[in-house]
């Protein structure tokens, strides 16, 4: 292999003076995905020779690739580079004519990035190329995109990249797309299609995107998309691969690169966009998109890639009726359903009463008799007995499912697995014969312990003959163990709790009804919280949310705390909470709203009203008795608030709010409660008189409880007149 | 060797991936690399003819299983089996009249002992054939070499040439490969002018004042219509736009610049403005051995419009199209389901093919194939370059072109 491509190498290298009069299509193909979200199976066999609906998956991108009129490809292959390079081997692409398919092997790449830069120290790469991952499925014409892109490098040799985007809605409730990736955001120019921003990890639940505002300073508009999909599709220069050289700290081709191009103005790289329309292009990135894309293929949005067209050497396999597509050599019982959108291979025989829908079944599978299958993938040589029930689950190649197993919703069956005799496997669970890897990286954005994957992989069986002897007992332990954890052979892989949480974004499974309610539902409490008082739409951009947004804002925080200070004054009551304590906690909370002290008298106040309207009572008088045993009692924590007019002036005015608004029993007694907190010192003449001063100017209505305290008033005035 | 094989690997591969779009072109290019199939074949000394038939059919059976749609392929591999056998025949017939002038089928049998083995093979099979052959309207004609019966020596003409041709036979090796490699010629050159020749009966159809539906896009009736037109024949065409390809589209542009009064409507106008044709003309995929037709999408509509109104219902046919197979269950066997991004598009229905809610299982299906089958009683008449024919007499026609033995294409081995 390493002979060859020196060769290729050299020839290239010698016909560099013709390079410029044509340069053939070249494409790299990176047969690693650097992730680890294909894990278990991963750990077995490199994604890219996972069956998609029966043909592996680097058979959909390499028969594209050849018919879009690339003439050569480079395969590179990091993790299991082995399994691919010797695939690839056996397949017939090797020695196509017109179509070069050539291996580039590393064992220590951890990232896009490193293939990339490893690709550029070999020199092989010598024109604008097309860089897709190995798990690409499209078949969309590239002409039109190399065009565009040649054209816009000729004016602009700036323009290093042609990314290609397809319109796909999000799901409003998830934020995820369909392919179950997160909700991604685009700011595209939408004359020249240059890519202004790339922003896959927004924070959906703020509602808020933050652009920077040189973007509109030379361009007139630019348009803000969330529903397009990202076809990890590019067109490259050649300047790509220098530049992941230059920036050796480039991993991923959009978490770094991409933004990385975006944010860098000094070099003024750009890069431009490409959308497709009546063609198809999707990456299989996670369980969730292996689902929605292996639909696509037997709903024939991948044509001609569809099973009944045999772009891969397979058996003959026929469209019947309701997309359903059967091998020829498929033994099917008279009395099993076969249910639409099913693929069957070859060889694979289905007992009695069987029912199948909506599922991949691969080659050689015996089905048993009264087995129920629905929604899921089943790869090559897999014996499913007796009353087993599946559910949107994938199990891989030689599974044994015992009879009466189920396998619940979005279940992953990793090779060889063997399920024991009615055992139940729980929902979202992952069941592999190797153990889970105890550095388990939850989160896939770490990317350098990701891609150690290919070492591990590589030396584990190395490993585990080394440590066999010294672990003998414990690995048998291990073994009945785990033959006990499903009643057969394997380990149930556990999630992480922040995993566990996520798990439902990226199975095979659809997102349950109650999932979808649990987050309508949680999304609603959101904005109803922000929505509570302003009654004003949340936000839809950050300008325009000046001095409006923020009194609201104010009187959000006011609601809010008065709750809070309601919320403790009854809990005082109860638990007998001393006064200092209160105040105490009180002024915290005062603090931490931001408030003023006037604010907590009004609160306060509140709090006791309502607490004595609260109280059962029958009358009017019976009413005013308890009010007053209320404010008597709590007479110095309200005294201690009311440090000069403008809080005594606060309370009057919260009242009288409350006898209007919330309490209106208050209203018949306005006056004698006026009366009863003069008598109780809270409030003091001056303050009462000038209440009713600021009232004079206020319009009528705004007048009603002036009339109504019009007798005490004018008692209190004449009271202070004999006093002088 | 390799050579060939990697042609006729290459072609194989065209074909799975659709890069061979229509059955003219695919009946070309077959008949083009059988010729050079044929022609690099190296044949044994005994029993040549078997060798071959058994290496054509060997290639043949990969062609079709390629797409089995494109029903081209495997009449042409049938046509070139047959012209296989019939060259076998007449050479043979040669050889008997030279060695033993008055010999009959029946003493054959008894020549075998002192001939050669190659040609008590051969003669064995010439007197099977002849009791299998059924008494078909060319069989009978043969006789008359030159009549005018046979309007195209081209496609019959192997008998005679081979007999004429028969008159020394030193090495029937090369005789027989030099004779199939010309006969295929023919095919070629068949294939390629048919139109041609259906054009040139345009005027015994189209008459003046006459207003002509079509759907869709055929070269065929284009040329068709051409034809009348240069014949100073007035007349109007409609021209139902043939969703979802709308190939109608083009298809009247290019009839209105060459000077024809051009009318598009869409194709579910089809059953309105059928009670203003005279006549429908339309081209074909194939026709099947009971006289039905494999047509494009929307044609069983506009036969059943035009029965329903009586329109004479004409669809224009290259004889290569013939396929000797009955239909079975046509609709769905002998169909394509294309993309259905051909319908709408894929970004604006997105939201409804997520299978991330609900049962997981999609509530929009797009189904969208390319074929129709529109069965022989809707049709009132073939056109094909051999003349006008009824719908049941297709079968007679298949028997003049094909050899029974070949419906099968399907090396004896692999049975």
């Amino acid at each position: 292999m390493v002979a060859k491509k020196g060769s290729r190498g050299g020839t290239v290298g010698e016909d560099a003076g013709e390079e410029l009069s044509r340069v053939p299509l070249q494409a790299i193909l990176l047969a690693d995905s650097f992730a680890t979200l294909f894990r278990p199976i991963t750990l077995e066999r490199p994604k890219v020779l996972l069956p998609l609906v029966n043909a592996p998956m680097i058979e959909y991108t390499l028969a594209w690739l050849e018919s879009a009129g690339v003439e050569e490809v480079f395969v590179f292959c990091c993790a299991h580079s082995k399994q691919v390079i010797e695939y690839l081997e056996n397949s017939n692409w090797l020695n196509q004519p017109n179509f070069l398919v050539s291996t580039i092997e590393s064992y220590n790449a951890m990232s896009a990035g490193d293939a990339l830069r490893l690709i550029y120290e070999k020199n092989v790469i010598h024109g604008d190329f097309v860089l897709v991952t190995g798990d690409t499925v499209s078949n969309m014409p590239l002409t039109q995109a190399l065009k565009e892109h040649k054209e816009r490098k000729k004016r602009d040799s700036n323009a290093v990249m042609t990314m290609v985007i397809k319109q796909s809605k999000p799901s409003p409730i998830t934020h995820q797309s369909r392919l179950g990736t997160e909700e991604l955001f685009m700011a595209i120019d939408p004359e020249t299609k240059e890519l202004l921003y790339y922003e896959d990890k927004a924070d959906t639940s703020k509602g808020t995107l933050t652009l920077d505002k040189t973007m509109l300073l030379d361009r007139s508009s630019i348009s803000l998309h969330n529903d397009k999909q990202d076809c990890y599709i590019d067109i490259c220069s050649p300047e790509v691969l220098s530049l992941f050289t230059d920036n050796f700290d480039y991993q991923h081709l959009r978490r770094h690169f991409v933004k990385g191009l975006l944010v860098d103005d000094l070099m003024g790289y750009k890069i431009f966009t490409h959308e497709i329309h009546s063609s198809y292009a999707a990456r299989v990135e996670n369980y969730r998109s292996y689902d929605t894309i292996s639909k696509d293929i037997i709903q024939r949005w991948t044509y001609p890639l569809v099973p009944d067209i045999q772009f891969l050497q397979n058996s003959l396999t026929k469209l019947e009726r309701r997309g359903t597509y059967r091998a020829s050599d498929v033994g099917l019982s008279r009395s099993a359903k076969m249910g639409p959108f099913t693929v069957i291979g070859s060889r694979t025989t289905i007992g009695k009463h069987s029912e199948v829908s909506n599922s991949v079944i691969g080659e050689d599978c015996v089905i048993g008799s009264n087995v129920s299958i629905d929604g899921c993938y089943i790869w090559n040589k897999v014996n499913i007995e007796d009353g087993c029930r599946l559910k949107h689950a994938i199990v891989c190649d030689g599974v044994t499912m015992k009879s009466g197993a189920v396998l619940e919703a979005g279940v992953v069956l990793s090779f060889k697995v063997i399920i024991g005799q009615n055992f139940v496997v729980p929902a979202y669970s992952k069941v592999s014969l190797l153990q889970q890897p105890v550095k388990q990286d939850s989160d896939e954005e770490l990317e350098y312990a990701d891609n150690s994957s290919g070492n591990i992989e590589i030396t584990l069986p190395n490993t585990a003959d080394v440590l066999e002897e010294e672990l003998r007992t414990e690995v048998s332990d291990l073994q009945i163990q785990a033959a006990s954890e499903v009643g057969g052979a394997g380990f149930i892989w556990s999630v992480g709790e922040k995993g566990l949480e996520e798990e439902w974004r990226h199975s095979v499974a659809p997102i349950s009804a109650d999932r979808l309610v649990e987050i309508i539902k949680s999304a609603a409490d959101e904005l109803d919280i922000s929505n509570a008082e302003s009654n004003i739409l949340p936000p839809s951009g950050e300008l325009g949310l000046d001095s409006g947004n923020e009194s609201d804002d104010g009187r959000d925080d006011l609601t809010h705390f008065e709750n809070e200070v309601e919320a403790t004054f009854l809990r005082a009551i109860h638990e007998n909470v001393e006064e200092d304590h209160i105040i105490l906690e009180v002024n915290s909370l005062r603090l931490s709203y931001n408030l003023a002290s006037t604010d907590c008298a009004g609160a306060l106040f509140y709090a006791m009203m309502k607490y004595a309207v609260d109280t059962p009572h029958g009358s009017a008088g019976e009413l005013l008795k308890i009010t007053d045993g209320v404010i008597g009692k709590w007479e110095k924590l309200l005294k201690y608030y009311l440090l000069s007019l403008d809080e005594e002036i606060e309370v009057i005015l919260k009242f009288e709010e409350m006898c209007l608004e919330s309490t209106k029993e208050y209203a018949n007694l306005f006056s004698q409660i006026l009366h009863l907190l003069y008598d109780k010192d809270i409030l003091q003449e001056d303050g009462i008189l000038r209440w009713e001063s600021e009232k004079e100017q206020a319009d009528e209505s705004d007048k009603v409880f002036v009339k109504k305290a019009e007798k005490f008033l004018q008692w209190l005035k004449e009271a202070s007149e004999e006093e002088d | 060797m390799p050579d060939v094989h990697s042609l006729v690997n290459e072609f194989v591969i065209k074909l799975n991936k659709r890069q061979i779009e229509g059955s003219k072109m695919t009946a070309k290019l077959t008949a083009e690399l059988l010729r050079s199939f044929i022609s690099q074949q190296r044949l044994p000394h005994s029993n040549q003819a078997g060798a071959l038939i058994d290496a054509v059919k060997a290639v043949g059976e990969k062609l079709i299983a390629a797409k089995p749609v494109e029903l081209a392929a495997g009449n042409v591999v049938r046509r070139v089996l047959h012209i296989i056998r019939e060259e076998d025949i007449s050479l043979t017939n040669a050889a008997v009249g030279g060695l033993n002038l008055a010999s009959e089928s029946d003493d054959e049998d008894g020549n075998d002992e002192y001939d050669r083995p190659v040609l008590s093979a051969s003669a064995v099979a010439a007197a099977a054939r002849n009791a299998l052959r059924p008494p078909s309207l060319q069989t009978l004609l043969e006789d008359i070499p030159h009549s005018a019966a046979v309007p195209h020596p081209s496609s019959s003409g192997g008998d005679s040439e081979g007999k004429s041709k028969s008159a020394d036979k030193n090495s029937m090796t090369r005789k027989l490969k030099h004779n199939v490699i010309e006969v295929v010629n023919e095919l070629i050159q068949e294939i390629s002018t048919c139109h041609e020749q259906i054009a040139e009966q345009a005027v015994e159809h189209i008459h003046h004042n006459e207003v002509i539906l079509t759907l869709g896009s055929s070269h065929t009736v284009k040329e068709f219509l051409l034809a009348a037109k240069e014949k100073k024949r007035s007349f109007r065409v409609f021209v139902a736009e043939g969703a979802p390809r709308y190939q109608g589209h083009a298809f009247a542009k290019e009839l209105a610049t060459r000077g024809l009064q051009t009318t598009v409507i869409t194709d579910s106008a089809v059953f309105a403005m059928i009670s203003r044709v005279n006549m429908v003309i339309v081209g074909a995929h194939a026709v099947m051995a009971n006289g039905g037709v494999i047509a494009p999408v929307g044609l069983n509509m506009v036969a059943l419009a035009a029965k329903r109104h009586a329109v004479p219902f004409a669809v224009l046919a290259g004889v290569y199209k013939l396929c000797p197979l009955y239909p079975h269950n046509p609709e769905v066997l002998l169909n394509e389901l294309k993309s259905p991004s051909e319908l709408l598009d894929f970004g604006e229905f997105s939201d409804c093919l997520d299978f991330g809610s609900g049962s997981g299982s999609p509530l929009i299906h797009v189904v969208n194939p390319a074929f129709d089958y529109v069965p022989p009683d809707l049709v009132s008449l073939f056109i094909t370059d051999t003349g006008g024919h009824n719908p049941s007499y297709i079968y007679r026609l298949i028997a003049d072109f094909y050899s029974p033995d070949d419906l099968v294409v399907r090396r004896k081995s692999a049975s």
